[in-house]
C-alpha cells in the first residue's frame, strides 16, 4: 500500500483508486455494531469521531476471544495460557511496528494512550535533559496534553515553554517557528493534526528543520492515526504519541515510538514489576526496552485489541478511505460555507476529518443538545484546546468529526438538523 | 421584583404542561422560552464570584435570604439558551421558598418527570447539577 505524503492532506499525491462505492459503504458499516442503533428514536449519526472511533467487529471479538479463552498474566506464566496470552501480547507489538514502520518492535512502549505517552517522554527523556532555561518549542494549536506535561516538565527544571504562533486560519507560522529554532530549543513537540480545528502539519519538514536546530522532536499522533497509515522513519521524529481509541481500537492503550538511542538512554518512570532485571535492597538493575518502561500488568486485553484493529485496517483499503474521506470534508465544507450563520473555525489548506463551527450566535452547546435530539452525536466546547480558542476569542465550537465509516448522507442530514436548530434559538 | 417563578410559575405548573408536549421539538421550545421570562439578572452581578465553575455554558447564581418572609430568592442567568431554560425550571421549584420546602423538594424526582433528568447528570457540564448543590447549599445554611 502506498504510504500517504504526511506533509500534504490525505488523499492527494494517492495513484488513483475509485472512492468508496455505496455496497462498500454499507459493508464497511455494518462491520460496526455501534453504527446500527438509534439514538431519540433517529439512526445515530456518529460524527464525534476526533474524541473516539467505533470499534468494528474484528476488535470486539479479539477481545472477547481474548476474555473468554486466552486470559492470563504476560511473560510470566509456566503454563500454556500465559503462552498464549504472551504471544498474542507481542504480536500485536510487532503488528503495530510493522505498520507505523518501526525499525523494530521493542520500540513502541505500551502506554495507556497519547496522554501517558507523552508524559512519559517529558518526565524521563525531559527531566533527565533539559535544565534551566532550556527551550520546549509546542504550537498555540496543541492539545491540552502536549501542554501541561511540559509546563509541569518546566517547573520542575525551569525550562522554558515557547509557542509557535498559529495563524487565523489556523496554520502554523513557518517563519517564526524558524526564528524559534535559532534559539536552539531542546525539544520541538507538534501536533500531527489539530484536534479542534483540523489542520495538518507539515510534520516531516517541521522534523528536518528541528533537526538541523539540534532539537528532539516529539510528534503527537492521537488525530493522525485514525485518517491514514503514518510512517515514523519517513517523518524522521524522536517520538510518535498515540491512542488505541482513536484508531479503531480499544480504550486505555496507545503507545509511545521512540528512537531507541534516546529510549535506552531515558531512565525508567513508574517502578515495580516486569520493568526490572534484578531487584536487590542495594541495587535494583532494570529490564532492557521495552519492558523498561512497562511496570506492571500491562493491559493486555487492549493490547489485542489494538493488534486486532492494526490487522483489520491492513486488510482495508486505506486509499479508497483517504479518498473518501476528503470527499466528505470537501462536501461538508462547500455545504457549511453555504449555509448563512455559519462561521468555519479553521481553514488550513491541508485538513484532515474535523469541522469546526459557529452557528449565529449561539452557544456551541445549545447547538450540541438540539443536533442530539436529531439523532446526531457532535462534540462542542473547547475541545481541550483552550489556548487557541483564546487566540480567537472565541469560548469553544461545534466540532462534527468525520471517519471513513461516515456517508455524504449523513452530511446531508446534519445540514438539515443545523437548519432546524437555527429555528430555535 | 415582578419573578413568576416559584409564585405563579410553580414546579406543578409545569409538570402538567411538560405533559402535554409529546415530541422533543415542542418540549425544547417550551423550556428555550421558560428561560426567557426569568427576570434579566444585571450584568454587574455577572463576576467570578457568582459564576458557578467546571461548565461548558456560564452559569451564574445569586441567592437572596429574606428573614422577614424566611424566603430565598434567587437571580440567575446562563450564556445557554437551554441551560437558561433548565434553570427557569429549576427556579419553578426553589424560588421564593423557605429553605426547609428546598431541602425537602425531590428534584431528581421532579427532572424524571419531565423527561429531562439526563440534563441533571454532572456529566452534562451544564452547570445544572452545581447549580442544584449551590442552592441547597444555601438553603441548608440558612435552615
Amino acid at each position: 500500500m502506498a504510504r500517504v505524503d504526511t506533509s500534504t492532506s490525505m488523499g492527494t499525491n494517492l495513484s488513483a483508486s475509485a472512492p468508496l462505492d455505496e455496497s462498500e459503504l454499507n459493508a464497511l458499516r455494518e462491520q460496526f455494531p455501534t453504527l446500527q442503533q438509534s439514538v431519540h428514536g433517529k439512526p445515530l449519526i456518529y460524527f464525534d469521531n476526533a474524541a473516539t472511533t467505533q470499534k468494528p467487529r474484528a476488535v470486539i471479538d479479539a477481545l472477547q476471544q481474548y476474555y473468554c479463552n486466552d486470559n492470563s498474566n504476560v511473560h510470566r506464566g509456566a503454563h500454556l495460557l500465559a503462552d498464549r496470552a504472551t504471544q498474542g501480547f507481542e504480536e500485536a507489538r510487532i503488528a503495530l511496528a510493522k505498520y507505523l514502520n518501526a525499525e523494530a518492535a521493542e520500540q513502541i512502549i505500551w502506554t495507556r494512550g497519547t496522554t501517558e505517552s507523552i508524559n512519559l517522554v517529558a518526565q524521563t527523556w525531559g527531566r533527565s535533559q533539559l535544565s534551566k532555561g532550556d527551550e520546549i518549542l509546542v504550537s498555540a494549536m496543541e492539545h491540552h496534553a502536549n501542554i501541561v506535561p511540559w509546563q509541569l516538565l518546566c517547573e520542575a527544571t525551569g525550562a522554558l515553554l515557547k509557542v509557535i504562533p498559529v495563524s487565523g486560519d489556523g496554520e502554523l507560522d513557518l517563519e517564526v517557528y524558524a526564528n524559534l529554532l535559532t534559539r536552539r530549543p531542546k525539544l520541538v513537540a507538534i501536533t500531527h493534526v489539530s484536534n479542534a480545528l483540523g489542520t495538518i502539519n507539515p510534520v516531516k519538514q517541521l522534523t528536518e528543520q528541528a533537526h538541523a536546530a539540534g532539537a528532539t522532536v516529539l510528534i503527537d499522533g492521537a488525530q493522525a492515526m485514525p485518517h491514514w497509515q503514518v510512517d515514523v522513519q519517513d517523518i524522521g521524529c524522536d517520538f510518535y504519541a498515540f491512542s488505541g481509541h482513536k484508531m479503531f481500537g480499544p480504550t486505555g492503550i496507545g503507545a509511545l515510538y521512540g528512537k531507541r538511542r534516546l529510549l535506552e538512554a531515558m531512565p525508567p518512570w513508574h517502578g515495580g514489576g516486569e520493568m526490572i532485571a534484578r531487584v536487590s535492597f542495594e541495587k535494583t538493575t532494570y529490564n532492557e526496552l521495552p519492558y523498561k518502561f512497562e511496570a506492571g500488568t500491562p493491559h493486555i486485553a487492549g493490547v489485542i485489541g489494538l493488534g486486532a484493529a492494526v490487522q483489520w485496517l491492513n486488510a482495508q483499503n486505506r486509499e479508497a478511505f483517504c479518498r473518501h474521506e476528503d470527499s466528505l470534508l470537501a462536501y461538508a465544507h462547500a455545504q457549511a460555507d453555504d449555509f448563512k450563520g455559519i462561521t468555519r473555525i479553521g481553514r488550513a489548506r491541508h485538513k484532515a476529518g474535523v469541522l469546526s463551527f459557529l452557528l449565529n450566535q449561539s452557544h456551541p452547546q445549545d447547538v450540541g443538545t438540539l443536533l442530539d435530539q436529531q439523532g446526531i452525536a457532535v462534540r462542542t466546547g473547547h475541545h481541550c484546546a483552550m489556548p487557541i480558542m483564546d487566540q480567537y476569542r472565541i469560548p469553544g465550537t461545534v466540532r462534527a468529526s468525520f471517519a471513513f465509516y461516515n456517508t455524504h448522507q449523513e452530511v446531508d442530514a446534519l445540514f438539515r438538523a443545523l437548519h432546524k436548530v437555527v429555528s430555535f434559538l | 421584583m415582578g419573578n413568576p417563578f416559584g409564585s405563579e410559575i410553580t414546579s406543578d405548573i409545569l409538570l402538567d404542561d411538560i405533559g402535554f408536549l409529546d415530541d422533543w421539538e415542542t418540549r425544547y421550545r417550551y423550556i428555550i422560552d421558560l428561560g426567557k421570562r426569568l427576570p434579566e439578572m444585571s450584568e454587574s452581578l455577572k463576576i467570578p464570584e457568582t459564576l458557578l465553575g467546571g461548565c461548558q455554558s456560564q452559569v451564574w447564581i445569586v441567592p437572596h435570604f429574606e428573614n422577614a418572609t424566611r424566603t430565598l430568592t434567587f437571580e440567575v442567568d446562563s450564556d445557554a439558551f437551554i441551560v437558561k431554560g433548565l434553570l427557569a425550571m429549576v427556579m419553578a421549584a426553589y424560588n421564593q421558598k423557605t429553605p426547609e420546602q428546598i431541602l425537602q423538594f425531590d428534584i431528581e424526582h421532579y427532572f424524571a418527570e419531565t423527561g429531562l433528568l439526563r440534563h441533571l447528570s454532572p456529566t452534562r457540564g451544564n452547570g445544572l447539577k452545581s447549580m442544584v448543590k449551590r442552592i441547597q447549599g444555601v438553603a441548608k445554611e440558612n435552615s
